[in-house]
């Protein structure tokens, strides 16, 4: 049994929210600099520059990429040897509350969803954890912006809407999002499952690197295709037009029910913060 | 070419910009987004003054980081404007003519600007750190509670944003979309 005190685990969160709100992952910027390169369209060619230039200066001045940092998606990978020494929950909510305090991240989480009191401090985070073998703790700090988290839609499809019926629905809520999430997006799909399950597959595939395609090869065609087929629908960088409307489509599966088909899409904009690390 | 505008804005000024013009935007502009919003339609409605004149005003949909000591502003890019449908025909008819944010607006903000003469920008989502620094002061005017959705005064020094719908209610959402896929066709 290894014992990982608490506060380390505050410290690195910390350090993870200013990190991953001013420094786009590299892969993402792979991703942008090389729809530039392919972009026909003048207008989007141009907002793709500005995109580019507002991640440079944001890296340079270790300033926030958007205004939006989010509410502070957590996901913990725990060894099952692990043994914390104090508070989980209330070490994660610490780190949350001085990454964004120190660093001079906006605090937009509302205490109550009706009420809707700022909690001042960006907490509670969205906390995500799954027990794996080993004895390490592997964080990852993704801020989720809510203009694309809006966009973002599930549905229980039928099993006899099969593969077609899938990518009408990841196709429509593309579509219907049209300029409003900051296109470029990331979209992340969830397949299978339950009700729940398929949301969270969906937010978990925004955490893959878009380098990385699905393991199953089944899964990477079809990761390719809707890809294809969003870059089609000509909405563009900010929807004002182009070939660039989406940079990547990530897609996570799993086991479901004879009866179902549950496909949840969530929606990232060009700014798909996470940082990863392991303690 | 970018057509330079000095605000505020005048309706009949509001009038001459079209859909698709690149602007800079120099001047006074007010920030709000759901939450003020809701506040400066509820005055409105009970027949009290607003804190800021709405008269030619143009109202960004902003929520910026906090600044960093020497800085003015922190990042501060749009926000999704949709959200503010419910409130802007009744700002739109109080006097206000410009709008800042990003994405569709519905039916009724359009028929209003058509109405009285209103244009709406948008600026690039998600690049805060490059649009703060078209920003030259900032000053909160009102609703300090609300932290990074307080109303704020700022003055910016061209601004780049781009008329997606103007007064005649041409739309550059679907009008940009559908001219990149003709491109595709010839």
């Amino acid at each position: 049994m290894r014992e990982i005190k608490a506060d380390i685990i505050t410290e690195r969160i910390a350090e993870l929210c200013v990190a991953a709100n001013c420094v786009l992952p590299c892969d993402i910027k792979s991703r942008i600099e090389d729809a530039r390169s392919k972009e026909p369209w003048h207008t989007a060619q141009g907002i793709l520059d500005k995109i580019i230039e507002n991640y440079g200066i944001a890296e340079r001045d270790n300033v926030p990429i958007c205004q939006d940092t989010g509410v502070c998606c957590v996901f913990l990978k725990i060894g099952q040897e692990v043994h914390i020494d104090g508070d989980l929950r209330a070490a994660v909510d610490e780190g949350v509350r001085r990454g964004y305090g120190e660093g001079y991240l906006r605090k937009s989480v509302v205490k109550d969803p009706l009420r809707r009191v700022n909690t001042g401090d960006n907490t509670p985070a969205m906390l995500y954890t799954e027990i794996v073998p080993g004895d390490k703790i592997e964080l990852t700090v993704a801020p989720k912006g809510f203009g694309s988290e809006n966009m973002s839609k599930l549905a229980m499809l039928k099993p006899s809407d099969g593969i077609e019926g899938v990518k009408a629905f990841i196709l429509q809520t593309v579509k219907d999002a049209g300029p409003n999430p900051c296109p470029p997006i990331v979209v992340g799909v969830g397949i299978g499952g339950t009700f729940d399950k398929a949301a969270y597959l969906a937010k978990k595939a925004l955490m893959r690197s878009t380098d990385v395609r699905n393991s199953d090869e089944f899964y990477a065609e079809l990761e390719a295709e809707m890809l294809e087929k969003i870059n089609s629908l000509g909405i563009g960088p900010q929807g004002l037009g182009g070939r660039t409307t989406a940079l990547a489509v990530n897609i996570e599966w799993m086991p479901t029910h004879i009866a179902g088909l549950p496909v949840a899409v969530n929606i990232n904009c060009h700014v798909t913060r996470h940082r990863t690390l392991v303690i | 070419m970018e057509k330079r505008i000095t605000l505020p804005l005048t309706r009949e000024m509001a009038r001459t910009i079209k859909s698709g013009d690149a602007c800079l935007l120099s001047g006074v502009i007010y920030t709000a987004r759901d939450a003020a919003h809701k506040r400066l339609v509820e005055l409105v409605e009970s027949g009290k003054p607003l804190p800021f004149d709405i008269k030619d005003a143009t109202i960004y949909y902003v929520g910026p980081t906090p600044a960093k000591p020497g800085q003015v502003i922190g990042s501060a890019g749009p926000t999704t404007s949709y959200r503010m449908d419910a409130y802007s025909p009744i700002l739109i008819r109080e006097g206000e003519t410009g709008m800042i944010g990003k994405g569709k607006r519905g039916s009724e903000v359009i028929s209003a600007m058509k109405e009285y003469g209103a244009v709406y920008f948008a600026a690039i989502g998600g690049a805060g750190a490059l649009l703060s620094s078209c920003i030259k002061s900032a000053e909160i005017v009102c609703y300090e509670d609300l932290g990074a959705e307080a109303v704020r005064r700022l003055v910016v020094e061209d601004l780049p944003v781009v008329a997606v719908i103007d007064s005649e209610g041409g739309n550059l959402y679907e009008t940009g979309v559908s001219a990149y896929l003709d491109s595709l066709k010839s």
